[in-house]
């Protein structure tokens, strides 16, 4: 299971690559491993404000359809329109070409509130 | 992944394991869901083939005259007309014509029955068989002692003449035989839950480890999980009991009025005769990948008309798929959407079934089934 050292992360699964104020999010490797082929994605608008541990996306496997929260506050700078044709990128590359969204973030301090990838690795590994 | 201890085990649970399978519960036992991946898994047994445990499924056997034993009363359909050596699917109703089960009979001689039946219901099934048998009847729950496995898809034939001989090219659809295969007579059915050629193997619990990893060794097969038979199963608007179908719905509501003779008698007869609801199943496909699931709401002209009963990606039409009770008339072509809060998913009626192209009568053989 893949976890990027310099990433952010919630309980929730979602992950963040912060870069100033602007945040790249998506969910992590053990996520999409759990929820096996994902089948449709549906990503927050360019536009729309998102707020930290609320709802912003659905993800949907052939199983069963899960909600995914926002990793931080802010408004949606640019959604990755590639999931909509391609939703197996989150399986295939969970870090990179299947990112969910950018984020200009409202509130950096938010980043207190996340774990750090150690951190995450040892909460995964106690789920299992 | 946890193993609670209720939780049944099937003779194949270490050789799952060994596969990298995820396991999860499935009517009270603990089964491979996917090994590889549910689409990867659904395709492969669409175009090659793949083999299944269903080591959880119900078996029994009755000996005896259908109609002495009152057998025929139990089952929707005329057990007297099954030719010797051919299977015959149908249901258990209770006295209000709900489905109790549903089932396939194979006639192994002309006074000798095996009954195959889901796994969830197998305490239900045998308690309603001791109640309804008439007194002494030969009845013997062999479910613990036989392993199932299903090879499915369109290269299973081939597979199949090597594990059993070249006998097994003469089964027709929904007809079966005794087979020797490693050093057991086992019975190999033409029958299926995948909408593709293929065949279920009966063999002794003893052996169905060795016959699971001869299967695999064939360069074609593959493991499938309970995942893709729900997928496949799906695409062919085959409903699924506890869900499409339960004691509180009849088969003629589920669409499945052709496995019932109405000219003879059997439990949840009357019922049927008197009331008819007007549920019924329909199909739908959704404009969309979005799938929609169980419980979301059918929405037809602003109107809630129903329920959905099964629903998924279908990994064959790529876009989601379901079936489900509506009440009012919708033929195909209808528009509906399928709702739950936020989520509306819009979605058209569809014939049955979903894929056209599966492979389960070809060739065409001898068809003494349904």
């Amino acid at each position: 299971m893949q976890v990027p050292d310099k990433f952010l992360y919630t309980k929730e699964h979602e992950w963040v690559s912060i870069n100033g104020r602007t945040a790249t999010i998506g969910i992590t490797d053990y996520a999409q491993g759990h929820l096996g082929d994902i089948t449709f994605v549906d990503v927050p608008k360019a536009g729309a404000v998102v707020t930290q541990f609320k709802r912003c996306a659905t993800v949907e496997s052939v199983k069963a359809a899960s909600d995914v929260y926002a990793p931080v506050s802010g408004k949606v700078a640019k959604a990755n329109a590639e999931l909509a044709p391609h939703p197996e990128y989150v399986n295939q590359s969970p870090y990179e070409k299947g990112y969910f969204a950018v984020i200009e973030m409202s509130d950096e301090k938010e980043t207190a509130n996340l774990m750090k990838a150690a951190e995450y690795k040892k909460y995964v590994e106690g789920l299992t | 992944m946890d193993n609670p201890s209720d939780l049944k085990l099937t003779p194949l649970t270490d050789e799952h394991k060994r596969l990298g399978a995820k396991l999860a519960p499935f009517g009270g036992w603990l089964m491979p869901i996917q090994y590889e991946g549910i689409i990867a898994e659904h395709n492969w047994t669409r175009k090659e083939a793949s083999v299944f445990d269903i080591c959880h499924m119900g078996e029994f056997v009755i000996r005896g005259n259908a109609d002495k034993t009152l057998f025929n009363r139990i089952v929707t359909f005329d057990l007297n007309k099954i030719p010797e050596k051919a299977c015959r699917y149908g249901f258990i109703l209770n006295d209000a014509g709900g489905v109790i089960d549903d089932l396939i009979v194979y006639r192994i001689a002309p006074e000798e029955w095996m009954i195959v039946t889901n796994a969830a219901t197998i305490g239900g099934d045998e308690a309603n068989f001791r109640k309804h048998l008439a007194k002494g009847t030969d009845f013997r729950n062999i479910s613990a002692a036989t392993g199932k496995l299903d090879l499915q898809g369109p290269k299973s034939l081939e597979v199949m003449k090597k594990v059993a001989g070249q006998g097994v090219a003469g089964l027709g659809y929904y007809t079966f035989g005794h087979f020797n295969v490693l050093g057991e007579r086992v019975i190999i059915s033409r029958t299926g839950y995948t909408g593709e050629l293929g065949y279920e193997i009966y063999i002794s619990s003893a052996k169905v480890v060795e016959l699971w990893r001869l299967l695999l060794s064939a360069a074609r097969v593959k493991p499938a999980g309970l995942g893709a038979r729900d997928t496949l199963r799906l695409e062919m608007c085959y409903p699924l009991y506890g869900q499409d179908m339960t004691a509180r719905t009849t088969p003629f509501e589920a669409g499945l009025g052709r496995f019932v003779d109405m000219g003879k008698d059997f439990v949840g007869r009357e019922a049927l005769v008197k009331g008819r609801s007007d549920e019924k199943l329909i199909c739908f496909k959704a404009l969309s990948r979005r799938s929609p699931r169980h419980n979301y709401r059918i929405i037809s002209g602003g109107k809630d008309i129903g329920v959905v009963t099964s629903g998924s990606f279908s990994p064959s039409l790529l876009c989601g798929i379901g079936m489900g009770y509506a009440a009012a008339d919708c033929p195909a072509g209808t528009n509906i959407t399928l709702k739950e809060n936020e989520v509306e998913i819009p979605a058209v009626v569809t014939d049955k079934p979903f894929y056209k192209g599966g492979t389960a009568k070809i060739p065409e053989g001898v068809n003494a089934g349904s």
